[in-house]
Formats: structure tokens, sequence, C-alpha cells
């Protein structure tokens, strides 16, 4: 199973070798770096790829920052009862359909005519700004989850011992939790990341012009597979650096 | 644990705002579902019940339907079991390899879907498989393996090698003490990663579309195109409504699940 | 050692991949058969959404049943959003047929994914518009490769309420200092770049462009850079038509290309201040033909689909249903009775030969241009990188 998922992996590396014949109706199987330069040369493709990891990273700090309160609230603030009714909550809304879900922030963002722009007079309307808001909304429940399953492992006794030694909450939560949070936090980073740099649904539901690298190999798949290809390469570059860089925070484990 | 007020209504607070950030959008779906008007566009202009009529008698909806849900099963039934045999050869052996083992087995779920989508879809061409359930269920049992194995790695680290030595020091050999012992502890991690993975084979629309062939509509897909049909999205709204609302079942009981064997698991509390 | 014989298996695994025979489709199409047999019971179908509908989406339009009941070949069918689409669903040679447009077809023909068709086997043909036949995007090399089935122009819609003078010309989607900047829209495929070109034949006559398909290097730059310049006006680009009919309908969108599916779509939901004309500078359009799999497991029935999918009384139905003028002129009456709707055909004019002619109807660009002007046209592979570096 694992051979065949890696073998059609290199597969598609080999493609993006390829190039497509004259007239666009086959491919030629001349390996060349043609494809690469193109993407080198072309400094739109720099454009984009900059840009979907802008916001990749934009969404995931978003996303920490809403679930970490939700988390904590979750794993240590509640009684047991009333926990597992959170949690619950937290994860129904990962079984809406993410298509309907994206669906419906558009009719929220959109301007005029939009919820929010009924409601309150202004919004962001479809661009970046909306489309890190969507995204954010939707992978939230992949950045809680780990979070949550971190402080649970997390003993109360620590904090209880902070405490006992004169620091107030605050101190607590930024010198002791965090630090210890760390593992789980990249843990669902991995996620918020990895899902953004592919996503071309949402970016093309609510992201109004944006064109992120999903987009292009979306775009290009049907007509010009081996240059999609390179361009998929490209963030499969950046999630093993990324996976790799955070093999030793131990983050993995956490998965 | 003692937390002084501030804390706990701060917390409390953000809480209520991070859920209603997520469950607003829902509600929205739902209300637009007795929208009069054949349109996704706010405010719904009128009420009626036409949709949730057209959509109980909705072929599509139901044929879409039937498909996801076998497709889930079959893809959560082979990653129970490939998750449970990867989680238990990376725990127990020490291989040359190992590291490198782990971080792939990662990787269906840490590439975008559509690089796997479309990595699959080329293989499939290769080898030659005919596109359908064949190809479909194994395209999600890729990601599903990923969550089933990483629920698995996650709690066979907590549990505590003493229960294991124990039974064996009782008399038991490998096959009881897994059966009496070690299965029922795995029990609810399997259940909670099996519940997770079927519902992200469920609703997975990226790799889906580069892997079923043709004639073979998961739910997604079978939203995604009507969506683009503005004259029966509301019949989508209706159908995304029932799918959440019935979702809360599992969600329940797989919740109910795993918080009960808290002192079983040798854990830190 | 275990890592080395797994490492070994990956690499002889990836080379047996790659090796083995590839998935190009042949170069040699079939002959196209000499009569119809027997329905092989089955039929799967690539269409533009709205063209085989089964009453899934309204019991109100089912033209597939009964094609069903009378045939036996039961209807798979799958809705591409592109064109693009359609050649990559064609090329894995599990469709028997797909309903393609012309920046579509010549790549099908080019690639070898589709057969010639026998249009003496199609009763209804004779009745289709003749200028809809032997056309550049259905016919290669003297052989005759689809079935037309409908046909229409991509309209200039505006809101009355916001742009308040009637525009005439396109002029005022590539207007970089348009009053109405962000609200503009566009279709969202490299196709759309024959749009600027078709705009630049009127608007900068000596570029010499005549064919907006057939472009030289400096005709497809200039084109390119108007389409780069009005990137900046652009609020959203649509291929979606229900997106780009709600988008009409709150407003966030009040000028631009649109297909008069969506301008119903949008009146339908209650839009009352749309207008569409067709400028002066002409418009682009698509003709839509049914073509035969070159791998077509089931011929016998796609043939009777074609032939069922061009009789008047089903003409009538997808052509009202889509909002498109049907290939067959009897259609028209079957829509004014089963619809009582006796403009259709004058709106969509379907029976006028000297407007359809006028249609720049999509086509597929390629090295050797296809108004037979030269062999150094700017292929389509080259207008796909274009339109990325266009939205940038």
């Amino acid at each position: 199973m694992l051979i065949f998922y890696v073998g059609s992996l290199a597969s598609l590396f080999l493609t993006s070798l390829y190039r497509l014949n004259e007239d666009g109706s086959g491919i030629e199987k001349v390996i060349g770096l043609q494809n690469y330069k193109e993407l080198a040369h072309n400094s739109v493709y720099l454009d984009i790829t900059l840009r979907t990891l802008k916001i990749a990273v934009l969404v995931t700090l978003l996303d920490i920052v809403l679930a970490l309160p939700i988390a904590f609230f979750m794993a240590k603030v509640v009684s047991p009862r009333f926990r597992r009714l959170l949690v619950a909550a937290v994860l129904v809304p990962l079984w809406a359909s993410y298509l309907v879900k994206a669906f419906s922030w558009r009719a929220i963002i959109g301007s005029p005519g939009g919820v929010l722009d009924k409601t309150f007079g202004m919004s962001p309307n479809y661009g970046e700004i909306g489309l890190v808001i969507v995204l954010a909304y939707l992978w939230l429940p992949y950045m809680v989850v780990p979070i949550y399953a971190g402080l649970e492992r997390l003993p109360d006794s620590l904090l209880d011992a902070s405490s006992d030694l004169g620091a107030h909450f605050g101190f607590t939560f930024r010198k002791v939790v965090l630090p210890l949070l760390m593992p789980a936090i990249v843990a669902g980073s991995v996620f918020t990341f990895s899902l953004s740099l592919g996503d071309y649904i949402a970016v093309d539901l609510v992201g109004g012009n944006t064109q992120v690298i999903g987009s292009v190999v979306f775009d290009t798949f049907s007509a010009d597979l081996p240059f999609a290809a390179a361009f998929a390469v490209v963030p499969v570059i950046i999630m093993v650096a990324y996976i790799l860089g955070i093999r030793r925070t131990g983050a993995l484990e956490n998965l | 644990m003692h937390f002084t007020r501030t804390v706990r209504v701060l917390f409390g607070t953000l809480t209520w705002l991070v859920l209603a950030f997520l469950y607003v959008p829902l509600i929205i779906v739902a209300v637009l579902s007795f929208n009069s008007v054949a349109s996704l566009a706010w405010p719904p202009k009128g009420f009626t019940l036409h949709w949730w009529r057209l959509a109980a008698h909705s072929s599509g909806a139901r044929d879409a339907l039937m498909v996801s849900l076998k497709t889930a099963v079959g893809a959560t039934a082979i990653a129970l079991v490939l998750g449970l045999l990867a989680a238990l050869a990376i725990h127990r052996f020490r291989f040359f390899g190992r590291e490198s083992l782990n971080l792939m087995i990662v990787l269906p779920i840490a590439l975008p879907g559509i690089v796997t989508g479309i990595a699959l879809n080329a293989a499939f061409r290769q080898v030659g498989f005919a596109f359908g359930y064949l190809t479909l269920i194994i395209a999600h049992a890729t990601f599903c393996i990923v969550v089933l194995y990483n629920n698995m790695l996650a709690r066979f680290r907590r549990l505590s090698p003493n229960l294991e030595e124990a039974s064996a020091d009782l008399g038991a050999h490998t096959f009881q003490t897994f059966r009496y012992v070690t299965f029922p502890l795995l029990r609810t991690a399997l259940l909670a990663g099996g519940l997770l993975a079927f519902g992200l084979s469920f609703d997975e629309i990226v790799v889906t579309t580069f892997a079923a062939g043709a004639g073979l509509e998961t739910l997604p897909i079978w939203i995604f195109r009507n969506l683009s049909r503005g004259d029966q999205q509301p019949i989508v709204t209706v159908v995304a409504t029932v799918v959440m609302v019935m979702s809360i079942i599992p969600v329940w009981i797989a919740q109910r699940l795993t918080s009960d064997d808290g002192p079983l698991t040798g854990g830190t509390r | 050692m275990k890592t080395a014989r797994f490492c070994g298996a990956m690499v002889a695994i990836t080379l047996l991949a790659a090796a083995c025979g590839d998935d190009s489709p042949s170069a040699n199409p079939n002959e196209a058969p000499r009569v119809i047999g027997e329905g092989e019971k089955a039929l799967n179908l690539i269409v533009w959404a709205g063209y085989a509908e089964d009453g899934s989406t309204s019991p109100d339009y089912d033209w597939v049943h009964p094609f069903q009941d009378k045939t036996g070949c039961i209807v798979k069918s799958k809705i591409a959003a592109t064109s693009d689409e359609m050649f990559q669903l064609m090329s894995t040679g599990q469709y028997d047929g797909v309903s393609a447009s012309g920046d579509s077809s010549v790549r099908l023909i080019d690639a070898g994914l589709v057969s010639p068709v026998n249009t003496s086997l199609i009763q209804n043909y004779a009745d289709l518009s003749s200028f809809l036949k032997n056309q550049p995007y259905n016919t290669s090399g003297g052989k005759n490769y689809g079935i037309p089935h409908g046909w229409g122009a991509n309209y200039l819609m505006w809101n009355s309420d916001v742009v308040t003078t009637a525009p005439d010309s396109w002029n005022v989607v590539f207007d970089k200092a348009s009053p109405y900047k962000g609200k503009v829209t566009a279709y969202d495929a490299p196709i759309y770049i024959a749009d600027a070109a078709l705009y630049l034949k009127t608007a900068q006559p000596d570029l010499g462009i005549k064919d907006p398909y057939s472009l030289t290097q400096k005709q497809f730059d200039a084109s390119v850079a108007l389409l780069k310049d009005q990137h900046s006006i652009i609020g959203e680009y649509w291929n979606d038509y229900s997106k780009a009919a709600s988008a009409f309908e709150q407003g966030s969108t009040v000028l631009g290309t649109t297909w008069q599916v969506i301008k119903n779509t949008a009146e339908l939901a209650g839009s009352k201040n749309l207008q569409a004309v067709l400028p002066k500078e002409g418009a682009t359009g698509w003709s839509d033909t049914w073509m035969v799999s070159s791998k077509a497991a089931h011929p016998n029935c796609m043939y009777m689909w074609m032939d069922y999918i061009t009789s008047p009384d089903v003409q009538a139905q997808v052509a009202y249903y889509f909002g498109e003028a049907p290939a067959n002129p009897k259609a028209c009456a079957d829509i004014a009775t089963r619809y009582q709707d006796t403009t259709h055909c004058d709106v969509f004019k379907a029976t006028d030969e000297a407007f359809a002619k006028s249609i720049s109807f999509w086509a597929t660009p390629r090295k050797k241009c296809l108004d037979g002007s030269g062999n150094d046209c700017v292929p389509f592979v080259d207008w796909i990188k274009a339109w990325t570096e266009i939205k940038g």
C-alpha cells in the first residue's frame, strides 16, 4: 500500500520531467528540466508560491489563536460532563460538507448583499482576507483536536505547582503551558499548513481573483499534465521540508 | 484545579465566541434550506418546505449517499487493520529506516490532496486499474490509514507496558495477552480513530475527484455538481443539514467512549 | 539489509510504472461504423451541466429516462466544468461520448480520442442547421467527427441600476479606468484570450487580427497585455455559471461576459435589472458537438443517444432548459407547444445563419493556424500558461 503510494508520487515527479508535444495533444516522454526552468524563469510562479505560503502561515496562526482558548477551556476548566459536550460540539462541524460550508461563507462575506455586509455594513468581500478567514474556519477543528489532546496529557499538578510557587495565570500559561504544548501546536500546524497549501476549491469560491498553487495545478492538470506535476512538486518539497524540520520537536508523535 | 474567576470568564467567553464562529455559517446553511427562492443569496426571501420535499425524493442524493457510505466503510475497514498493524510494527520493533517509514506513512495526510489525487490517478492508469470502487477505496484508505495509525500509536505510547508484562507473568501467551489485555484497551482508540477516518472519507472531495471512475458519485461530488446548478442549490443545503444533524450521534458516541477509560490507559492524570 | 531491499523495490516499481505501456491514446482513430447494432445496455457520457437531465434536479426536466426506456441503454453522465476537464476525462478512455465545445473538439481529434462519425446513421442529421455542419471544429481531414447539439453566444450583461448607460461595445470591460472597477467579471478560462483578440480586431485594426483563434505571437501578446490591464478592474472571474448568477443577483458583479442561462437563472431568483446585449464588435460563443470516443465500449448506444438528442422533441427540452439555440430548427415548434414560449428561437436566433456566422465559436488554437493563414500561430498550450500569468 505504502509502496504504491510512494511509487505513485515518484511517478508524478517523473511526469513533471516530461513535456507536452507541440500541438498539445499528447505527452512527449523526453526527460528535461524545461518545466522547472519555466517555473523558475517566470516570476508569476514565484509570486503565486509566496502568496500561497503567506496564506498558509496566516491561516495557521489564526487557527492557533482561535484554538488555544477553546482547547484550554475544554481540557482544564470545565467539568468532565460538559467537556464531552464541548468536544462533540467542536467535532460536529467537521461533518458538515466542506463544500457547503465554503458556499455558506460565500454568502456571508460577499459584498454587497452578504450577511456581514447587511448586518455590519462592511465586509471583506472575496479576496485574500476573506480566504484566510474561511480557510481558518474550515481547518479550525483540526487544530483544536491535537492541542486539546496535548493539554489532556499535561498534568494538572504542573499547573498547581506553578501557582503554588506564586505565578499568576498569565505567567503560568506563557511559561509553563505553551512550551509544553509546542509539539501539539506544531502537529496541528501540519494539518492547517498542508490543507491550506493545496486547497483550490475554497480559493475558487471565496478567494475572488486569488491564484494559489492549488488553482494553477488544477487548471493546468488536464491540458498540460507535466507542467502541473512540476508545480505540484513544489508543495511536496515544502511539506517534506517542514515535516523533517519539526521532527525534532516531537510533534510527529502528536499527530 | 483552581482558576480565578477572571480566567474562567475570559476563557469561557472566548470559547463561546469561537463556537459561535464555528456554528453561524452552519445555521445559515440550515436556514437557507427553507428559502423560497432557488438561491444561496442572503437573506432568504421566504419560507418553504419545497426543497425538503424534493430532497426526500431525490434519487441522485440517495445514490450518492450510498456510494459515500460504502466507500467510507471500505476505506475505514482497511484503515483499521493496516493502521493498527503499522502502529504495532513501528511501536514494537526497532528496525532500520523506522524513522523514514514513520515519515512516509504520514505523507498522505501531510501532502495536499491535489498532489495525492494526481499521483494516484496517474498511477492507477499506469497499472491499469479500472476506475471504480476499488480505486476509490484504495485512494481513501491512504489517508484513513494515517488517521488510525496516529491514533493507535498515540494510544500505544500511553499504555503502560506493565500491563502486558503482568499478563505474561500470569501465564498468558502473546495472542491471549493481545486478546484479553491489549485489545480492550485499544478498542476505544480504534473506534474514535475509525470514526474520524470515516468522517474524513465521507467528506473528501479532492482526491475523490481524481480517483472515482465514470458514474461513481460520492455525496461531496453530488453536492459539488448540484451547487453548480443554480436552480437546485437549496437541495444541497437540505442534504448538508441532514448529514450534519445525523452526525451528532456518532460523534457523541465516540466522545463518550474515549473519555471513559481515563484511568486504564496509565496516563499521567 | 531491509532498507536496501525496500529502496530497491521502490526504484523497481517506479521504473516499471514509468516504462510500462503509457496511456497516450493511439494515433489511429477507428473508422466510422456502417450500421448501428444492438444496444449495449449502458452508456457513459461526459456532458455540460444541463445537457443530460434525468429528473434528479427537477422532475420536470428528464429526457434521460425516456431514452433508457426506449433503447435499454442505461445512461451515466459525468458533468464537466470546462473543456479542459472534458479533454482529461476523455483521455481516460472510460467514456463513450462527450458534448464537446470547439476548444476541446479539435484537441480530441488530434489526440485520436474520438472516432469519425457516420452522419447518415443519424436520422435527424439532415434537419440540423446547415451552418453547423462540416465546420473546422467538428471536421478534420475531410472526415466528420461529431453531431451538432446546440450553440450560443457569450453576451455582455450589465446591471441597469448601476450601469446607467447601456453599453454597446466590449470596451467597457477592457477600460482600465472603469468606474465599475472591482465589479467587472470575465470568463475564467484561457479561451477568453480570444475575446480580447476579437475586441482588438475592431479596436486596433493595424494588428491585423482576422480569426481570434489564429493569432501570431504579436497579436497574442497584444491580447494578453490587454487582459493584464483588465485584471485590475476584475472583481471575480467565473466558470461556474451559478456562481456568476448569484454574483450578478447580489450585485457584487455588475458588468461582464455571460451566458444566457446565467441571466435566466438570476432572473428566476428575482433579479429585475439585468440586461444583455451582443456588442458591435461581435462575440465569441460555443457550438457543441456530440463526439464518439475512439475507445467507446458502447458505440451503438452512443449513436442511439446522438439520434435521440437531435430529435425535435428532445432538442426543445435541452435548448429551453439550458437557454441556447437548438441545432435542430424543428425544435422551435416543440418549444412553443411544450413550454408556451413562442419567442425562444427568435431570442436565440436559432435559424439566423448570418448571426451564427458572426459568432466566433470556441476553437482550439494550433500552431498550424486554424484559418489557414500560416504555420506559426500560438498553440493552446501557450494560452494556458499565459492565462496563469494574466491572473497573477
